[in-house]
Parts: C-alpha cells; structure tokens; sequence
C-alpha cells in the first residue's frame, strides 16, 4: 500500500472495504497467548519506580457520569495537577477527560498546569445521534478550551459495512477539531473481533485520527490487553507505512499499577519506546491514579500504605 | 485326457502393473507337491527389488489419497475377480500340495479376507484416529495415515498367507513390494493377474518371486521403503533383517506365531499406520 | 523514552542442591559403582553436584528390582490404586513445582518462564492424565484385556528434562509395568528429585528406578536382556543404534527422535502471529527442541515483509540469565552442544547463506548463542537438512502451495510441521500432505498430554501422549 493511498481520502466505499479486508488477519488464540506472555513481564525495583512515574504522567483522569458537576471537575483537576499533595516530585498527569459541558469548568481549574483538556463528543458513549448534532457537540468541547476530542465512531455503520461513513464521519469531526488532537474511539468490546479492531484502526489512521481509543468505559469489555496490542501493532505498521506516529489510549477497566505497567510493557515490546510517552501512549482511568500513587509510597518507603493516605476525588 | 496339447503360462513378475521378466533373466523351476515339474519361475534380483520399490513409492501419492471408500470397492472388487477364479486357485493350490478340501477352503478364506478388508477401508479412520480434549483454546485431531512403501516377506501360505498380510497393509494406502513364498510361488503370480484386474493402480502391489534369502536384505535396507513385514522371513534372517531395517528406521512386522486361517486382528493395519495430529486455534 | 527492565531473579532458595546424588534403585539411594561425573550450571558453568554412575552391575540391579515390583507388586496391583498413585505423583509435582522450575532451569539453562509456565505445568498434566487411564485400559479400543510388558528401560534427553520423564514414565506405570530410566548426563537433577517425590508418594519400591550416567551406562540398560520394552527420546543417530540392538530380540521399542520441521508461512497469513509462532518455534527453549520449526518456509510474495517483521520481533528477544523471568532465550545445554550449533551455523554462512541475528549481549561466562536467522538458504545447503538443535532458523522460499509441500517433505525426518494461512480448506490440503506426525496450524509447538505425539519416517516411530500413548506399553 502506497503512502499516498495511506494519507489520502478513499476513491470509493469498495476501495476502502477492499484496503481494510486485504489487512492481514489476526489470529485470536495467538493474539491472546501473546498479550498473556508479555503480561507476565517481571518489573521490578527502579524499573518500577520509573514504571509508576511514566504511567502517572500517561493518566487522562476521566470522569464521565450523568452526575458530575462543576465541583466535581474541578476536585478532579486540583487531583489531576497535584496527585499526592503530601510529596511534589509526583507528576502531573497528562489530561482530564469530561463531557463537552464541563470542558469551560475543567479549563479554568487547569489553567497554567500544562495539563490538557479532553472532552469525549459526538454524542458519546453510543455515537448514535446526527452528523450534525455530532460536530456542533464537537465544536461546542473546542470552543470551550478542550485541546483533545475523544470521538466515537459509528460501529452501527461500521459493523453493516459502511465503512466509508465512519471515515466520513472521522473526517468531519477532524474538521471541527480545529487544533484540537482527536481520538478515535472504536468501542471495541461492540467491535468484538480482533480482525475489526485492526480494520478499524487502519480506518481510523487514514481518516486521519491522532490517536486511536479502545473504548467509552461504558461498555464491558472495554480495554484488554490483547485489543491494545492489536492497535500498537497497527501504528507501528502505520508508522512504518507512511512515518507518521499515532497514540493509542486504552480506557477502561485499568485500575491497579500492575494493569498500567502491563500496557506499559506491551508498549515497549510492540510499538516499540518510541510510544513511551504522554504524546503517544495515554491511559483512560480514574481509579487507577491512587494506585500508582500507592505503590509509589510503598517503593519510596518500603511499607505498604493504605486509601486512608490519599485523596478521592 | 484330450489330444489337445496344454498352452503353459510363463510366470513373470508383478511391476508397477505390468508382468516382465526378472532383468537378470534368470529363473528357478518349481515343482509340485510330488516333485513334478510345474513351471520356471522368474528369480528376481536386487535390481528387481529396486524397480519394485520405485513403482510402489511413484504409485504411493495416487493411492493413498484416494478415498477410503474407494480403495473398499477396488478391494471389495478384487475379492469379486478372485471369487471367478475360484477353480483355478484351487487347482493351484493343490499343485503346491494342498487336499481338494483344503484348497478350497483355502481359496474361499482368501477371498473372504479381501472382502473383510475391503469393510476396513473406511472405518479404519475412526476407530485408529481421535479427536483430543486438549487444554486449550485448540480443535485436536488424530487421524491415521499410511506409512508409505511397505516390504513384505509373504509367508509360505501360498494364497491365503499371501493376501493375509497383503490386504492389511494397501487397505490403509499403504503400497507394498511383496516376495512371494519361495517353494509355492505360482499362485502369487496368478494372484497378481487378479490384482491387475480389479482396478488396483499400478504399483500399489508389486510381486516379486526368488530366492527370499537373497532378496529380503535388499528390500530391508532399501532406504526409500518404510515399513517391512517379515511374516515369512527365515527364523536365522530376522535379526540381519532388523538390524538392515534400522538405517532408516523402518516400522518393523516381526513374525507372529499363528495360523493364517484364524480371525485376523487389526494389528497388521496398525503397524503399518503413522498417527498424525493437527492442531488449529479456536477463535473469532 | 527507554523502558529497561531491572533484573527480575526468580528466588534461589527453594531449591537445595545436595552435593552428591546417587543412584535410585528399589526405593532407596544408593551408590553407583562408576566414576562419578559432574553436572554443571550451563549459564555460569558452575558445579551443581557430583552424580553417580551406574555401571553394568548397577543396571543389573535396578532391573531386578524392576521385574520384582512387576511381578510381586505393580503388575497384580488393581488399575485404580495404580491411578491412585499417579494422581499423588501428580499432586506432589503441583506441589514442588516452583522448586523444580527452578531446579531445572538451574541445571538445563531455560527460562524459568519456561520452565514455570510450561514443563511444569505440563509434567503435571501428564501424570493426571495417564493416572485416569490406569483403571480404564480395557477401554482404551486396544483390545479386551490388555496386558503391561513388564519392565521398561527408558532414555531421555536434556532438552526438557522432567517432561521427558513424565511422558516415559506417566503411561509405562499407568499399564502396569515398571521402570529403569535413565536422565541425560547433563540434566539429572530433576529426575532425582522425582525420586524424592516416589518416596513421598509412598511408591512402591522398585517401581521407579532412576539410574544416571552417560552413554554406556544408557547401552547397557538397552541391551539388558532384562527388559521388555526400550523407549527412548534423543538423536537419531543414536535411536538407530537402540533399534539395531533390539534387533532380533522380543524387545519392544519406540523411538522419539530427530526432526527438521518446516514452518511454512502463506501470504494470507495472520502476520503477526506467525511470526510469533516463527519464534515460539525456534527459540522456544533455544532451540533444543526435536519438533522446532527450524526451516521457515516462506511465500515469497510475504518474504520480505514477514522478514521486517520478524527481525524487529528479535530484537525484542531477551537473552541471558535463565533464573531471570525477563528472559526469553536461556543458555545452551553444554559446551559440546553449542560447538556442534556454532559449527553449523559456520557452515551455513561458508555455504553461502546471509547470517543475521540482533544485537545482544551475551554473559561472558557460560554457553550462549545469540537467536540467528539465515536467510537465502537453499535445500542443499546443510543447515536447511541437518538438525542443528539450537536458536538458528534457516529461511527458504516457495511459490505455490504444492512446491511447499514438496520442500517441507523433502527430509529424512518426519516430526512436525507448521502451516499459517486464513484459509481453512488450505490448511486441511496442507495438513493432509505433510509427512510429519504433529502439524500445528496457525500455531506452534503446543503440547498436551491428551495428545499424540511422535514422527514419521527417521524420526521415529510410536506415539507419546494421548489414548494412543498406551500401545507403547500393553501387549494387547
């Protein structure tokens, strides 16, 4: 495939169909006992005291429910700025993720951090809504300050075969970005097969995403092991196919250090260091921050601590 | 007695389907029971060994992908063509010394054997293979294949002996170079007329008649046979004979201590099958 | 942003090496009347212990021990106290099993991910298994009412010590008979302590007999006239030996040899997964695996892109400490094994074929071979014929489907045999035409104890695991 084909709009709904059926396929029990394999990486000592600090830095501490409130994202921005109040060399992590009406509240609690602003959109979690209603939710997240988007796309059009309407849709919602980075969710637990997984993420890297999402947190399974994989084999053939780098975030379900150090490991054996960074590896989580900051503690000063000593928020 | 003089038939070798002589021209005469003269019969050399080996190995990929349910009819018809030819082999057989009775009681043993074979065919897959519950995320199958060329020192029992350990081991599709027994060859020969007859490929069974001594080390080291049957190697032979066979690990048929005429087992099928087993990830 | 892992040392302390062994023969240690020999720790080349020999004297006896448990004891004894046994041996392996993992990765140099995650658990596996078919052997389609042989002598490898073991020892009891095994010269440490476990398990004296030396004292356990049945894993060459001595006798023999496997990888395969079933093929216990998919065969409208793949893949291969859980790819057995892999892979290169491997460090003390790809390697050339039983895979190409075939059958051997490719009517075409006794589709080197396992032609005959399994050790 030509990097031209790669960067450019698809000539057809068939051209694109034939481009995503001609990737090869991916076997399921392979995929599986590879992830599993990697998963039983020992780190240890220094190897995970840096582990805990790159994976904080890695966190989009999210929340996403019909209740949040201003008070509830701004508690969450003063964590996200400050993980352990009690001890500064902890870092900051890389973004908060919130709806696209919370977006102006959580700007104003991270202003001077450097920490961004996600803002799922496009009618999330189902992504069933107009195109229309889809870039005006878009471009309302932009307007107040979000300089990240997490898109979903259509797995209805995408599971009926219409696959040029996903790219459409990722294509427009790109637009409205502005010079916010997009992520595109593909909700691979509706997804279900690891062959749409990496079709969906070639899909989505033509269609121009910056990044590439496992899942909304709404939908069980949402990030494994195996599906992340499958997408940091996809951009590091991506990468290798027209030398352009994208993210892969898993969200969902990751909430001990020894899930985040797994991703982590799995970074560094398939994409490769490269992806070592907040600028290309990112973790949907909120949960998990206190854990990290736990086993933090526990390297730091050998005893292991308890909830009591760190913030909910 | 008619006046009419009798036309001989010149008993040759069975090759890759056809009937030639031995390259080395020579013979050997073969008397009946009472020492009188029957026929000159070929005595193949090791260079006959080596065509036989080379017309079973070239018609070793035909057969045995042929479907077991065909290769049961081609050994289900070879029963029919021996079952009109009952008179002949038991005059035959009586040549070689055999009582009326027991000839053809011999005759009608061989040809029900092929028919009790023939059955083989097509179950011999699911009573030897098997699927495998293995521990894991894999559909695990073992299904029995054939061994490939298969020698065969044919005991003395000049018909029912002969089919005795020639059926088990082509039934599977496994082919075979045979030597005949060494003082009652002719019914071999005529035997394999009926081969050549029943729509058996070329090849699948080549008969060889001689000296056993001279020709059994030949086929035992051969290295582009697989399998050897001694059923009728002499007694002070089959250690040599083992011990040729070992060079390129060929599955070994030691002489089994019997009577032709009782119930076959279905050891004689199994020695000369490989177990194959194929595993394939179950996933989405 | 660079990720480096700090060592990862599985603990030491679980395992107490003695510093002699002697032989174990009628339920007791006893000494063995050789000169002792030593084994050493092949990633450090340290001395581990001094192991007795068995002399021919020695054999004598751990064979009359065997024919006694047969007959007084093993062979009368009701097939559901036999499984009952098994099931503690089986049970006493779980048991021990991080102290074994260790113990033989100490003496065989693989990974203790390996050992941990795979002999272990497998050794386990095979003993529950058989410990079911004891008192069901009259089921088991061989016949009505199948009889043990006797007394087994039994030869295995160093490539994967304890499993070897089981595989030899777990159906032989399971029949009815007993045994004399003798471990490799160079990895004995697992099976003495297997006879511990015959002590703790309360089994009955002489059943299990684990003599140790090299290979005379292997000879003379062969050609006991003792005996009734020879099994053994190793070399071909050796295996040709076993079956001209048991030539002539009553003996029965099944011989679990060499291989060349070809891995043949079709351009619609699932990429990714083939290339880890390329290195799951050859460097899974660096190499020293008879069924290794040592030859690579390729189509070549994928080679190049497969190749990529497979290159960046290596050098994500962690070679070093076998004790570390990081490590991928452990030591070489011995110094004799890694002279014989270094020597043909200098053949490979004189013959003309481009030798590759990822840069590596490679610990200074110790056996070691870097994980190795030649590439443009011709049928003829030696390291595309010969068994090299070490990390090195020689790569070919094919066109069609049919000249796959006729290069992955164009070998003596006859073990194993890989085919990768999404279409299903292809890998069942595929799987029917190679001549190899275990073909692992869209997958590699799996093992299960319900399964059969063993080759054709010259590497072997009979067949290891599964109901087939049985047949080695029942007159029927």
């Amino acid at each position: 495939m030509s990097t031209e084909t790669l960067t450019s709009a698809p000539a057809s709904g068939a051209e694109l169909r034939a481009f995503l059926h001609g990737l090869p396929g991916v076997d399921q029990v392979g995929a599986d006992e590879r992830a599993a394999r990697l998963a039983t990486r020992s780190i240890k000592n220094d190897a995970k005291a840096q582990a805990i600090d790159m994976a904080i830095t890695m966190v989009d501490l999210t929340t996403l429910e019909g209740a949040d409130t201003p008070g509830k994202v701004r508690a969450l921005c003063a964590k996200a700025a400050r993980p352990d109040p009690s001890d500064p060399d902890v870092p900051r992590v890389a973004a908060v993720c919130v709806y696209p009406d919370m977006v102006e509240h959580a700007v104003g609690a991270l202003k001077g951090t450097g920490i961004g602003v996600a803002s799922v959109a496009t009618a999330f979690p189902s992504g069933r809504a107009p195109l229309e209603a889809k870039l005006v939710d878009t471009r309302a997240a932009v307007a107040a300050g979000a300089t990240e988007i997490d898109m979903v796309i259509d797995r209805g059009a995408f599971l009926a075969g219409d696959y040029l309407k996903v790219h459409e849709e990722i294509v427009a919602t790109k637009q409205a970005c502005g010079d916010a980075h997009l992520k595109v969710i593909f909700e691979t637990g509706e997804l279900v097969t690891y062959d749409n997984v990496r079709r969906a993420s070639w899909l989505a890297m033509r269609a121009g995403a910056d990044f590439i999402k496992t899942s909304t947190g709404k939908v069980s399974p949402a990030a494994t092991l195996p599906v992340t994989m499958i997408m940091l084999e996809a951009v590091r053939d991506f990468r290798a196919a027209t030398g352009r780098m994208v993210g892969v975030k898993p969200a969902g379900g990751i909430r001990t250090t020894k899930d985040a150090i797994r991703y982590l490991v799995l970074v560094n054996e398939t994409a490769g260091p490269d992806w070592l960074s907040p600028k290309w590896f990112r973790l949907g989580a909120s949960s998990l921050l206190n854990d990290l900051l736990m086993q933090r503690r526990k390297l730091a000063t050998g005893v292991y601590s308890g909830p009591d000593y760190f913030t909910l928020d | 007695m008619s006046d009419r003089l009798a036309v001989r038939k010149t008993y040759k070798l069975f090759i890759g389907g056809a009937f030639p002589r031995s390259e080395s021209g020579r013979s050997y005469v073969v008397n009946d029971a009472r020492g009188r003269f029957l026929a000159n019969a070929s005595r193949a050399s090791r260079k006959d060994v080596r065509d036989a080996v080379g017309a079973a190995r070239k018609a070793f990929g035909g057969w045995s992908s042929r479907t077991p349910y065909n290769r049961g009819q081609i050994l289900y018809r070879i029963a029919e063509m021996l079952e009109g030819r009952r008179a002949q082999f038991t005059d035959e057989l009586r040549a070689a010394g055999l009582a009326k009775n027991a000839a053809t009681a011999e005759v009608d043993a061989a040809i029900d054997r092929w028919v009790w074979y023939a059955g083989w065919a097509d179950k011999l897959g699911a009573v030897a293979g098997s699927a495998n519950p293995v521990a894991g995320p894999f559909f695990n199958f073992s299904t029995p294949e054939p061994t490939g060329v298969v020698g065969i020192v044919a005991p003395d029992s000049p018909l029912l002996g002969l089919v005795s350990v020639v059926a088990p081991a082509i039934v599977s599709g496994n082919t075979a170079v045979v030597v005949a027994s060494e003082p009652s060859p002719l019914p071999a020969i005529t035997f394999a007329e009926v081969l050549a007859t029943s729509d058996l490929p070329g090849g699948v069974v080549n008969l060889l008649t001689g000296r056993r001594a001279e020709l059994a080390p030949w086929l035992a080291s051969h290295m582009d046979v697989n399998a050897i049957d001694l059923a009728g190697a002499e007694e002070a032979q089959v250690k040599a004979l083992e011990e040729a066979a070992a060079d390129n690990l060929k599955r070994v048929l030691r002489p089994v201590p019997g009577d032709w005429s009782d119930e076959p087992g279905t050891e004689r099928m199994t020695a000369f099958l490989e177990t194959k087993t194929v595993w394939h990830p179950v996933g989405v | 942003m660079n990720f480096e892992y700090a060592p990862a040392p599985e603990s030491r302390d679980v395992v107490d090496i003695r510093p002699s062994y002697g032989l174990f023969v009628d339920g007791e240690f006893t000494d063995g009347h050789g000169e002792p020999f030593k084994s050493i720790n092949p990633a450090n080349e340290d001395v581990l212990a001094e192991i007795a020999t068995a002399d021919q004297a020695d054999v004598d006896r751990a064979v009359k021990a065997a024919r006694r448990a047969h007959d007084k004891v093993w062979g009368p004894m009701p097939g559901r106290e036999r499984a009952k046994y098994l099931f503690r041996i089986a049970r006493l392996v779980q048991e021990r099993s991080r102290e074994l993992a260790v113990l033989e990765s100490i003496d065989n140099g693989k990974p203790i991910r390996e050992s941990r995650d795979v002999d272990l658990p497998l050794v386990a596996a095979h003993f529950f298994y058989y410990a079911g078919w004891a008192d069901k052997l009259g089921h088991a389609g061989l016949g009505p009412d199948p009889r043990p042989l006797g007394v087994a002598g039994q030869v295995i490898p160093w490539n994967f010590p304890l499993l070897m073991l089981a595989w030899k020892i777990a159906p032989a009891l399971a029949c009815g008979n007993t045994v004399v095994l003798k471990p490799a010269e160079t990895t004995p440490l697992t099976a003495l302590a297997f006879a511990e476990i015959c002590r703790q398990a309360d089994l009955p004296p002489g059943v299990v007999n684990i003599i140790t030396g090299a290979g005379d004292t292997g000879r003379a356990l062969v050609e006991h006239a003792g005996i009734d049945k020879v099994a053994f894993t190793g070399s071909t060459e050796v295996g040709k030996q076993i079956a001209r001595s048991v030539a002539g006798t009553p003996k029965r023999l099944t011989l679990e040899l060499g291989g060349k496997a070809a891995n043949v990888i079709f351009d619609d395969a699932p990429l990714d997964q083939a290339v880890e079933g390329i290195v799951n093929g050859i460097f899974f216990n660096q190499g020293h695996v008879c069924c290794a998919g040592s030859r690579l065969l390729v189509q070549e409208s994928v080679a190049d892109e497969l190749l990529e793949r497979l290159k960046i893949r290596m050098r994500t291969l962690r070679v070093g400490d076998p004790l570390d859980k990081n490590t991928d790819v452990g030591a070489i057995n011995s110094a004799a094994q890694l002279e014989k892999i270094r020597e043909l892979a200098g053949a490979g290169e004189q013959e003309g074929a481009t030798r590759w491997a990822p840069d590596c460090a490679l610990p200074q003390r110790g056996f070691w071979f870097a994980p190795t790809v030649f590439t443009g390697v011709a049928q003829s050339h030696r390291i595309a014929r010969e068994e090299i039983f070490g990390p090195v895979l020689s790569v070919l190409t094919f066109r069609t489907p049919a000249e796959a075939v006729e290069k992955a059958n164009n070998t003596p051997y006859g073990l194993s045999a890989g085919v990768w490719t999404e279409k299903g009517s292809r890998i069942l075409w595929m799987a029917e035409r190679l001549r190899a006794g275990v073909v692992w589709a869209n997958t590699f080197n799996k093992f299960d104890p319900a399964s059969p396992f063993g080759g054709y032609k010259e590497s072997g005959f009979g067949r290891e695991g599964g109901r087939h399994g049985l047949e080695a050790y029942l007159n029927v």
